[in-house]
């Protein structure tokens, strides 16, 4: 909302010495958000004076142009008091004519600077001036011509053309609605300051009659009141007033003719959309009821529209002539031949205005009010102020009759305690006071005690609770009021497990190398394809949306992976040697239970509809996923560098297990996008209750060549919830035994398609309870095993917690294990 | 070797004169001092201190001497011998230090040498950010609550205030799942967390519920579809906007250093009533000589969020006794905190991947 700081003062009597500063700041504080201030005459200096042409000689040209080489009376502006030349290109003026000059001397928008200089012929000493040279509008066909009285020769124009008026924008929230017009942004203003106000509505009305146009309304819900007024006789040829299209153009409004510049400024100045019918195209009554289904019109902006059962149209002898409190219809549209104007001031339901402008994608300045609410007793009084002003600037005259439909909905009391405003903000209110701020902002209060009924005026048809009447109290007394309390909360439990382990999570793996990316976690079929998913990969179902940023990219993803190879790439091709990438983050999966229920809000859903509520939406893990591409270690002066591995990949998800306490176990297993020889599945839990929680290797080939990283690089995905869930919670204390430890080592032979883990495990299982750890230190393959075969070699520690091992022990031990090895893998020791 | 000398015989024997003695002591002596490292002192060792040694053959011979013989001849090859052990030890030590001095000299690398063999690894600031925010709150005794950022239509909006009719439902551009009916969204703000924790625990509540947020903005330098917000909710009897105040004072204290503070303009959001924007003290300029800071751009003060005392209607539909308690919740962007925190001038370089970017942050707490 632009409003002129003159239009409000004229509302409002604030004291001269108010700046337009401290106006917008004070409006701020009561809730009217400053934008900005404008200021149409920064950007000239004068000398911009009034001056009066005396001469114009027209003098054809060469290149066809006619100038006009005119000596204009500019008083004692110049310094001399002789008349000045002044070349000027425009036409649409006459000897004596009063227009703006701008002086040698002079800067215009643009930093246009004006001096006396030789131009056709002459030295042209300034320049006469069009509106938009000035920064006034679009209108370049010629320059301006002042109104007779508007000054004399010499006199300052920046008063003369509102350039020393303001303007302020302020932001208006949607509960404000009454600040969307001069009315409301002046009342405010008016309490700021303690100003008197004068309501531009406050007027004297002829009582309403059957004499006007007749108007039925069949749907008083939907129109609760309709005014109607007619006035004949204008001329359409009648030009705006320069002021009104000076305001018009202020507030934002682009001046179009005389009846429709009115029902724009009486919009502004009073907040209620007006609708002017050309009022011989109407053909008998005007009538408002709902649209019937496959109705359709074509409104004024040319488009030809189906409307809805629930959109409200008004209608003539003819059919549907508008789409009420939105748009007209283009039969009865006002146009440069109209005499006679019908005026529509009518109240409209909010809510059918803003499912009807949603429908139809209208928003207009008068839909915003209408679907936000207008004050609805003011419908007669704005009809008034149009007719006011179409026969003052239009040369009409008004027809006899004032067609008034319905009665304005009466605002419903709100009861409250008179300690509440004081109870809510922690601001000292005492009752009296808080019933002069509600009475301050209009409400009609009865106090009964410490219970206070307040009713809320016509223009506030946002109050309806007694938290609204609270938030008046406290923006008249001022939000700066509130004191500065901290709160003592009975104590809290810290975070949570999940939250402590998440952390650690991305401390392990930034520890490790990697660096954390958060993308955007949309995903399509190009990306999931580049995965080299197949068909049926539970991972192609995904959470489509209805309205997704790309076509390319239509669904909330189910991996971490397209985008975390997406942001490797990037790098890479930005430079870098190679990347290591992690993130952690929600993926989905679609839920089969929806749709999910829409629960009213007058009481809490129960356990069971909330249940009902939650299944509907799709499960949400949260993942982890690891890129590793090109370089991981660089080459430098201990030696060549190493490219990441599907080593690297489960490297890190052990290195993880390990931090957060979860026994991991990695198997053999083949899954897209990872190379099928080199990809781990990673299993948590033991027994009946092992979970597959994610994989981690190599990545296939033509995955790495169609997202554009290099080959062999690695990757890991798997659901960081579900690792979570089998972290170590109480971590037991460890009972060491400072006994010797007994050292052995075994080689086995085994196939080369069993891997090292079985090995490894029978291993364990067999040695029992002396072996303390095992680890295997060399893998070997080569003529001296056979082809198909492999050596693995185990570094085997036992220690006793009592006792010092005997060799005998230790013997048997290691025998134990090799032959539980020997019968489940089919080794050999070699 | 001669047997012990059992019977009497003064009979000198040459080794254990005193002059013998002296001399074989300074002949030690002088070899000792001219050992020029350790091999050469193990030598001398072995000639002077050693089994063989004049000293050690002369000690042995002191059994052999007459008893009343015995303790001059004992005293006098004992101080010989220790003069000798100890001049051993101390031109061991030295010629020690020696060696040890050139070894290390001969070992000395260059320190310099880049040591970057694998690269660092950071986590992303938006994940710092938010940890500090919510270890801030932790501290005051609150709570970090999260919920699923795929969310039901009617938490997002509804049980917030926001009816299907409400003029705000359509100011936050929503990415709907598909069919629109399912009545499943892409929250438009953290706020449904509110919801859920109130629907799940009973007052007093105090949580902070950092999060990412999903709107249908063009993806800009100050806009992207997808972005983070931290909310804090307060629900507890007596509970007052001043509550609140102190709450984001505290607040922006421990973010941006003492004296940062907060103040209050009036606002509308559907789930408060009283609302506020909130907006945070310039930390760059402090409000002084605010017109040439580009942090605020000259107005002393910096828009952070939005707050205000929870609407009652909000209360009950979330099964809050809106009679006994009352509440307040505030929220802001991360991102954007972030962004002037750390004077970053593009938004997106936050979900852009560039390691250089998020390495640059790598030491943030």
């Amino acid at each position: 909302m632009k409003a002129p700081v003159s239009w409000i003062r004229e509302l409002v009597d604030l004291p001269a010495e108010v700046t337009t500063e401290a106006l917008a700041a004070r409006l701020t504080d009561l809730g009217l958000k400053l934008e900005a201030i404008e200021r149409p005459g920064d950007q000239i200096t004068g000398p911009l004076v009034v001056g009066r042409v005396l001469t114009m000689e027209p003098e054809p040209q060469k290149n066809g142009k006619t100038i006009n080489w005119c000596t204009v009376d500019v008083g004692a502006a110049n310094g001399t008091g002789e008349p000045q030349g002044i070349v000027c290109g425009a036409h649409n003026f006459a000897p004596g004519d009063l227009v703006v000059v701008v002086l040698p001397g002079g800067v215009l928008p643009g930093g246009f600077e004006i001096s006396a200089r030789k131009t056709y012929g002459h030295v042209s000493a300034g320049m006469i001036c069009s509106a938009r040279e000035l920064g006034l509008g679009d209108d370049h066909d010629g320059i301006i011509v002042l109104p007779a009285d508007a000054g004399d020769p010499g006199a300052d124009a920046f008063a003369v053309l509102g350039l020393d008026d303001e303007v302020i924008e302020f932001e208006i929230n949607p509960d404000r609605a009454y600040a969307l017009s001069l009315r409301g942004v002046a009342r405010d203003a008016a309490l700021a300051f303690d100003a008197p106000y004068t309501d531009p509505t406050d007027r004297e009305l002829p009582e309403p009659d059957d004499a006007g146009h007749p108007v039925v309304v069949d749907d008083p819900a939907g129109c609760p009141v309709f005014a109607a007024r007619t006035v004949a006789g204008l001329d359409p040829s009648a030009p705006s007033p320069d002021w009104m299209v000076r305001r018009l153009t202020q507030a934002g409004m682009r001046p179009i003719s005389l009846a429709v510049d009115v029902t724009n400024y009486v919009m502004l100045e009073t907040g209620r959309p007006i609708h002017g019918y050309d009022a011989d195209k109407v053909r008998g009554a005007l009538r408002v009821r709902r649209a019937t289904a496959g109705e359709r019109l074509t409104t004024l902006d040319g488009t030809d529209r189906e409307l809805s059962p629930e959109d409200l149209v008004v209608t003539d002898d003819s059919g549907i002539i508008g789409l009420g409190g939105v748009m007209g219809g283009a039969t009865t549209e006002m146009s440069g031949t109209t005499t006679r104007v019908l005026v529509e001031a009518a109240h409209w339901d909010p809510v059918s205005m803003f499912r009807t402008g949603k429908r139809h994608k209208l928003s207009s300045e008068a839909g915003k009010r209408n679907e936000r609410g207008v004050d609805p007793t003011i419908c007669g009084a704005a009809a008034d102020r149009v007719v006011e002003l179409l026969v003052a600037h239009g040369g009409g005259v008004a027809e006899p009759g004032f067609t008034l439909v319905g009665s304005p909905p009466e605002p419903d009391p709100i009861v409250l305690g008179g300690q509440l405003p004081a109870r809510v903000t922690g601001i000292d209110v005492p009752v009296d006071a808080a019933v002069r701020h509600l009475e301050a902002v209009g409400c009609t209060v009865e106090r009964d005690g410490d219970t206070l009924t307040a009713t809320p005026p016509p223009w506030r048809p946002d109050l309806t609770d007694p938290f609204d009447l609270v938030e008046e109290v406290a923006r008249v007394v001022g939000y700066d009021q509130v004191p500065s309390v901290v709160p003592t909360p009975t104590g809290g439990r810290g975070l949570t497990r999940s939250q402590r382990l998440r952390r650690r999570v991305g401390r392990t793996l930034a520890g490790a190398g990697c660096v954390e990316v958060i993308s955007f976690p949309f995903t399509g079929p190009a990306a999931l394809d580049a995965l080299g998913l197949p068909a049926d990969d539970p991972r192609r179902r995904t959470v489509p949306l209805a309205n997704p940023i790309s076509t390319e990219e239509p669904s909330y993803t189910t991996t971490l992976l397209p985008g975390l190879l997406k942001a490797a790439a990037r790098n890479l091709g930005r430079g870098a040697a190679g990347v290591s990438l992690f993130e952690t983050g929600t993926v989905a999966f679609p839920s089969d239970a929806g749709p999910a229920p829409i629960y009213g809000v007058e009481w809490r859903p129960t356990e069971a509809e909330l249940e009902k509520l939650y299944d509907a939406l799709p499960a949400q893990p949260l993942h982890l996923a690891v890129v590793l591409a090109g370089e991981r270690e660089r080459a430098g002066w201990w030696g060549p560098g190493r490219e990441a591995g599907w080593a690297d990949a489960v490297g890190l998800v052990r290195r993880l297990a390990a931090e957060l306490g979860v026994a991991l176990t990695v198997r053999a297993a083949s899954l897209a996008p990872w190379h099928p020889g080199r990809c781990a599945e990673l299993v948590v839990g033991d027994g009946d209750d092992q979970v597959v929680v994610g994989h981690a290797g190599e990545l296939h080939p033509r995955v790495c060549q169609a997202v554009g990283v290099p080959a062999r690089s690695a990757a890991v995905e798997l659901d960081l919830d579900a690792l979570l869930r089998y972290a170590e919670d109480v971590v037991p204390g460890p009972e060491l035994s400072s006994f010797p430890v007994a050292k052995e080592d075994v080689a086995l032979l085994v196939d080369a398609s069993v891997t090292a883990a079985e090995v490894e495990a029978a291993l364990r299982e067999g040695a029992g309870d002396l072996l303390e750890s095992i680890r295997l230190f060399d893998v070997y393959t080569g003529e001296q095993v056979g082809e198909g075969r492999k050596s693995l070699a185990f570094a085997l520690r036992f220690r006793a917690p009592d006792r010092t091992l005997t060799e005998q022990e230790t013997g048997a031990a290691r025998d134990a294990a090799v032959a539980a090895a020997v019968a489940r893998t089919g080794a050999v020791q070699r | 070797m001669s047997g012990p000398n059992t019977d009497y015989d003064p009979v000198e024997v040459t080794p254990l004169k005193p002059e013998e003695v002296e001399a074989a002591r300074d002949a030690a002596l002088a070899a000792i001092a001219g050992a020029a490292d350790l091999e050469a002192l193990k030598q001398v060792r072995i000639d002077h201190a050693g089994d063989r040694s004049a000293l050690a053959l002369a000690n042995r011979e002191i059994g052999a001497l007459p008893p009343q013989a015995r303790k001059e001849a004992g005293q006098r090859i004992g101080q010989a011998r220790g003069a000798v052990t100890q001049a051993l030890a101390a031109r061991q030590a030295v010629l020690e230090a020696e060696h040890e001095e050139r070894m290390l000299a001969e070992e000395t690398v260059d320190v310099t040498l880049p040591t970057d063999r694998v690269p660092a690894g950071a986590r992303h600031p938006l994940t710092t950010g938010s940890e500090l925010i919510a270890d801030i709150f932790v501290a005051m005794g609150w709570e970090v609550a999260e919920g699923p950022v795929i969310e039901a239509e009617w938490l997002n909006f509804d049980a917030l205030n926001l009816g299907p009719d409400h003029p705000a439902r359509t100011m936050q551009d929503t990415f709907w799942t598909d069919p629109p009916e399912s009545g499943v969204v892409l929250r438009t703000h953290t706020s449904p967390v509110q919801a859920r924790t109130m629907l799940t625990r009973t007052p007093p509540i105090y949580v902070v519920c950092p999060g990412r947020v999903f709107r249908t903005d063009e993806y800009d330098a100050t806009h992207s579809p997808v972005f983070h917000q931290v909310e804090g909710l307060a629900i507890d009897e007596g509970i007052t906007m001043a509550h609140l105040k102190g709450t984001l004072d505290h607040f922006a204290t421990a973010m941006f250093g003492e004296g940062i503070t907060t103040r209050f303009r009036p606002s509308y959001f559907p789930f408060t009533e009283p609302s506020a924007e909130v907006d945070l003290r310039c930390f760059v300029c402090r409000g002084v000589d605010s017109q040439d800071c580009r942090t605020c751009r000259g107005e002393g003060w910096i828009e952070w969020g939005g707050c205000g005392v929870v609407n009652p209607r909000v209360l009950t539909a979330c099964g809050v006794d809106a009679e006994r308690y009352t509440g307040f919740a505030f929220g802001m962007g991360i991102d954007r905190t972030l962004m002037f925190r750390h004077d970053i001038e593009d938004l997106r370089a936050l979900f852009e991947g560039d390691v250089r970017f998020t390495t640059t942050f790598g030491s943030e707490l």
